[in-house]
């Protein structure tokens, strides 16, 4: 057994567990934060993206060990003091979900995404960014629209704030 | 329609849960005590079991217990049953064989469940069931319908001999061999509808309790249809009584026909759980989720359609070999007939029709409904036949749909449906003014300046949905009524909840059954709300599937509201002492019409429950529900026109455009019309062009058990997509409402076969149309 001390959404946390398990168990068994998802065993789907000191990370590829001592940011502290972020609000505006397993993981990839690229995307990226995200609901169509308008906004917002 | 009634683009209610990882899926669940269910599977395609040494695994940490078939079958548990019967053209019932929910003595698939190995943790479960050591017998495999039909093929069950499960037939033989037979031209084609797996992303799961003080059961698990999982479990599987069993399926994480089912799974968490006295909880990886949630498709015809010197088609001729794999899930011999054989007259004026269908056992997993069940197929068969004989007869692929379509309603086709209500010529048309259809050869000429193949193609899609006139599948063969259930509960305050039979795993009904009552009622969306998908809380139901929750569960509400309604004027009626038929409600108000009384809608459902002041002879409260069952089927239909672009030096090909253009009847809300067509589209698309279920058929391994090997549809594999909507009205429900679920997996796939044909100018092309497949057909040399 191992012990593991994080910050995940902004509160320390600590745990036992056995050396094996993957990061995306302990959010979901150990912390019961339970809106990060797992959808495949070989890394390929993107339901369990979460944030590792500021990057986005497929959560089943890393093992809760070698988190230890990172910042972690999951789906349920994305928004703050009840606000939605730009992001989520988009995917909801926009009828970027459905059934809803793969979108904490496609909010949290497009977020870094957007962040990455300074909110400046095109849809030819945005496709090209998300395949590592796989959702069978929406073709996908929704999901581009929503990653667009919300870099739109978030672009904007910066350059308002700068 | 008000802002938030029918027809108006609401957003949904439910996404705040998603968007802010608050949704709750069976395995986000735990009650206390829970352990952990590992499933230990057969590697091999068909084998006897000789004996199962579970000693060692016993022994392992934190193994609580390790269940097989023989205590299964120590407690009674029953065979999981295909609930459609078919008879076979001889009038011999279907042969079906056993299926146990854990095997005991033959294995049958790869996947098949031979143990249950309930453990503290996953990982403490699924190290002991390394433990286990099972002595296989292996037997000879067959993987292919086909090959399992031939003479010598290995025996699967003893109950179907030579596989054959039966061999059906519907429409007229000899009619549909005359006209063959007189005709001036006949197309013949060999279509192979490939094998898919539905792969919703939540991969299915299980959590079984038996409480033992109060006798009861309860079992969490991803289903589209709690109350027939209850049903079933209670009338055949005899887990639990009916009464006993609570049966919930939380937020499901899509379904796509798979999660219809009852699986072993369910069945055995619930009764390992009576069995060893602790919740047993078990979810599926991918893989497994590939080698045991039902698969779909995977059809071999022949089809013969035969046109008269006018360009009419005379007569249509079809053989079908249906795969159904190793066991016959709950409703896999519906659909390669009555889902499927039913709509081989499409959208065309056919005067004979004649189909044969076999289906057969091979030791794959089992086939069932996958998104469109029977219909894509149908489709996909009717189009690929109508864009070649279009190419052999030298006519447009829209002209001689033109030439052929059915233009007045009722129509009675040669294959049992009645059609209702259509205008295909103005799908047909909308479809090619929005993709600038005449503009093609332009498109092509500049596609060609950089090297590559352009083509277009279309298909002019119908399906059957409003799933279904209970008496009219009865006397087909179903075993259950396939009617809606609804409850309309004004609360005392006047806010509202629905309690539908229906279950929502992603289209949205907690905003489009409220949109209903909004728009009935005048009341907000957010003062209402939608409960489905626990037996506790709705008495009954059928699900959704089939594309019914709106042709047949909202059918249903409206039952419900009609009788709300009429109560509430009667209250309202009472208060202003006015005649109840001069009550009107409109923006949360029942008015006197032509005066200015009113009074609010809360006040009228606070007088219903005071019962201060009521009609002489009215019941206090207001609470009515109402069972749906409707008169026919209905008919949404369309027309689909894709456009490639194949790279000749790859073989690949890119999908440029596609246009749909569908007729679903009256829309509650189009946003989300259009993100199911979006979905279905995106499935249709992933058909064609990447997934295939592929079984090695020396060793009946599924060579195709993970993303790293099954090809999902990625955002970076599609277009956008140019979705619009035409309409005549359904007469068969009250609504109108036609359904929309499944058409973009129904209309598309022929769509893009057609084009990528046409691009390559080789028609000898089968689904999915790979780079390597494409490169082939371009290379022939090599």
């Amino acid at each position: 057994m191992a012990s593991v001390s994080m910050t995940v959404n902004g509160k320390a946390v600590s745990g036992q567990c056995e050396d094996r398990t993957l990061l995306v168990q302990f959010i979901r068994e150990n912390l019961n934060l339970t809106g990060t998802h797992v959808g495949c065993d070989t890394s390929q789907c993107g339901a369990c993206v979460v944030h590792v000191d500021g990057k986005a990370v497929k959560s089943c590829t890393m093992l809760a060990v070698q988190a230890n001592g990172s910042e972690v940011l999951t789906i349920e502290g994305l928004a703050s003091g009840g606000e939605l972020h730009p992001v989520q609000a988009a995917f909801k505006a926009h009828h970027g979900l459905q059934c809803g397993f793969c979108t904490p993981g496609m909010i949290m990839a497009a977020t870094d995404m957007i962040k990455r690229h300074g909110g400046k995307l095109d849809e030819k990226t945005v496709r090209d960014e998300l395949d590592g995200n796989i959702c069978r609901c929406t073709g996908y169509h929704n999901i581009v629209k929503a990653i667009l308008a919300a870099a739109e906004e978030m672009g904007s917002t910066r350059q308002a704030a700068e | 329609m008000g802002l938030e009634g029918i027809g108006a683009r609401v957003a949904r209610k439910e996404d705040k849960r998603f968007i802010t990882g608050k949704g709750r899926y069976t395995d986000d669940m735990t009650v206390p005590g829970m352990k952990h269910a590992h499933f230990l599977r057969s590697p091999h395609a068909h084998a006897r079991i000789r004996s199962i040494d579970a000693s060692a695994a016993e022994k392992m940490p934190g193994v609580v217990g390790i269940l097989n078939g023989r205590q299964l079958t120590e407690d009674a548990i029953g065979n999981l049953i295909c609930g459609w019967m078919i008879h076979s053209k001889d009038g011999s019932p279907m042969n079906m064989g056993a299926w146990r929910p854990l095997a005991s003595d033959v294995v049958r698939y790869v996947g098949d469940a031979v143990a249950v190995i309930i453990a503290d943790t996953k990982a403490q479960a699924r190290d002991a069931a390394e433990a286990v050591v099972v002595d296989y017998e292996t037997l000879p495999l067959v993987t292919s319908a086909a090959a399992a039909l031939e003479p010598g093929a290995p025996q699967i069950h003893p109950e179907a001999k030579g596989n054959l499960i039966f061999d059906w037939e519907i429409g007229d033989a000899a009619a549909t061999d005359a006209a063959i037979a007189a005709a001036a031209h006949v197309t013949e084609m060999k279509i192979i509808n490939n094998r898919l797996v539905p792969n919703p992303m939540e991969p299915r799961a299980a959590l079984g309790v038996y409480d033992e003080a109060e006798d009861h059961y309860t079992v969490w698990t991803t289903s589209q249809n709690p109350h027939v999982a209850r049903l079933v479990m209670s009338a055949f599987y005899n887990v639990a009584p009916e009464n006993k069993l609570r049966v919930i399926a939380p937020d499901v994480g899509g379904g796509f026909g798979s999660k219809i089912y009852i699986y072993p799974e369910e069945i055995v968490c619930l009764w390992a759980s009576k069995r060893t006295g602790v919740p047993v909880k078990w979810n599926s990886d991918r893989t497994e989720a590939f080698l045991t949630d039902a698969h779909g498709r995977d059809h071999v015809s022949t089809v013969k359609m035969a046109f008269d010197a006018n360009n009419r088609i005379t007569g249509l001729k079809v053989d079908t070999i249906a795969n159904l794999g190793a066991y016959m899930s709950l409703f896999s011999s519906a659909v390669p007939t009555y889902l499927y054989a039913t709509l081989l007259s499409g959208q065309y004026d056919i005067p004979s029709i004649h189909a044969n269908v076999r289906t057969v056992y091979t030791n794959t997993a089992p086939v069932d409904a996958y998104r469109g069940a029977g219909r894509p197929e149908a489709t996909y068969l009717l189009e690929r036949t109508m864009e070649t004989a279009a190419r052999e007869l030298g006519v447009s692929p829209a002209e001689l749909r033109r030439t052929n379509f059915i233009r007045s309603f009722p129509h009675q086709t040669p294959v049992i449906m009645n059609y209702d209500a259509g205008d295909y010529e103005a799908s047909l048309d909308a479809a090619m003014q929005a993709a600038d259809y005449a503009g093609f050869p332009g498109r092509k000429a500049e596609a060609a300046s950089r090297g590559k193949l352009r083509g277009i193609g279309m298909s002019c899609y119908i399906e059957a949905c409003g799933i279904a006139p209970s008496a009219a599948v009865g006397s087909l063969g179903a075993g259950v009524g396939l009617w809606e259930s609804a409850e309309v509960r004004v609360n005392a305050v006047g806010t509202i909840e629905v309690l539908t039979g229906s279950h929502s795993h992603g289209q949205g009904h907690e905003t489009t059954f409220a949109q209903l009552v909004s728009d009935r009622f005048g009341v907000g969306i957010d003062s209402v709300s939608i409960v489905h998908g626990d037996t506790d809380k709705v008495q009954m139901g059928m699900g959704t599937y089939g594309s019914r929750s709106g042709a047949v569960g909202m059918s249903a509400v409206v039952k419900a509201l009609d009788k709300v309604e009429a109560k509430a004027k009667k209250i309202a009626a009472h208060l202003m002492e006015a005649d109840e038929s001069d009550i009107v409600i409109e923006n949360g108000e029942l008015k006197v019409a032509g005066t200015d009384k009113s009074v609010p809608w809360f006040q009228m459902a606070l007088a219903a429950y005071t019962a201060h002041n009521l009609p002489a002879g009215l019941e206090p409260g207001l609470k009515e529900g109402a069972f749906y069952d409707p008169s026919n089927f209905t008919f949404p239909a369309g027309c689909y026109i894709c456009e490639v672009e194949v790279d000749p030096d790859t073989g690949k090909t890119e999908v440029v455009q596609f246009v749909a253009s569908d007729d679903f009847g009256k829309i509650i809300n189009p946003m989300i019309v259009e993100g199911q067509v979006h979905g279905g589209i995106a499935q249709g698309i992933g058909q064609a062009l990447l997934e295939n279920a592929y079984y090695d058929p020396q060793t009946g391994q599924l060579l195709t058990a993970s993303y790293m090997d099954y090809t999902m549809p990625r955002a970076d594999d599609l277009p956008s997509y140019k979705v619009s909507t035409t309409e005549t009205a359904c007469p068969s429900n009250p609504l109108g409402i036609k359904g929309c679920g499944e058409a973009g997996a129904i209309g598309s796939p022929p769509a893009l076969i057609n084009a990528v044909t046409d691009a390559i100018s080789n028609n000898n092309l089968t689904m999915p149309a790979s780079p390597h497949r494409v490169w082939e057909l371009l290379n022939p040399a090599h």
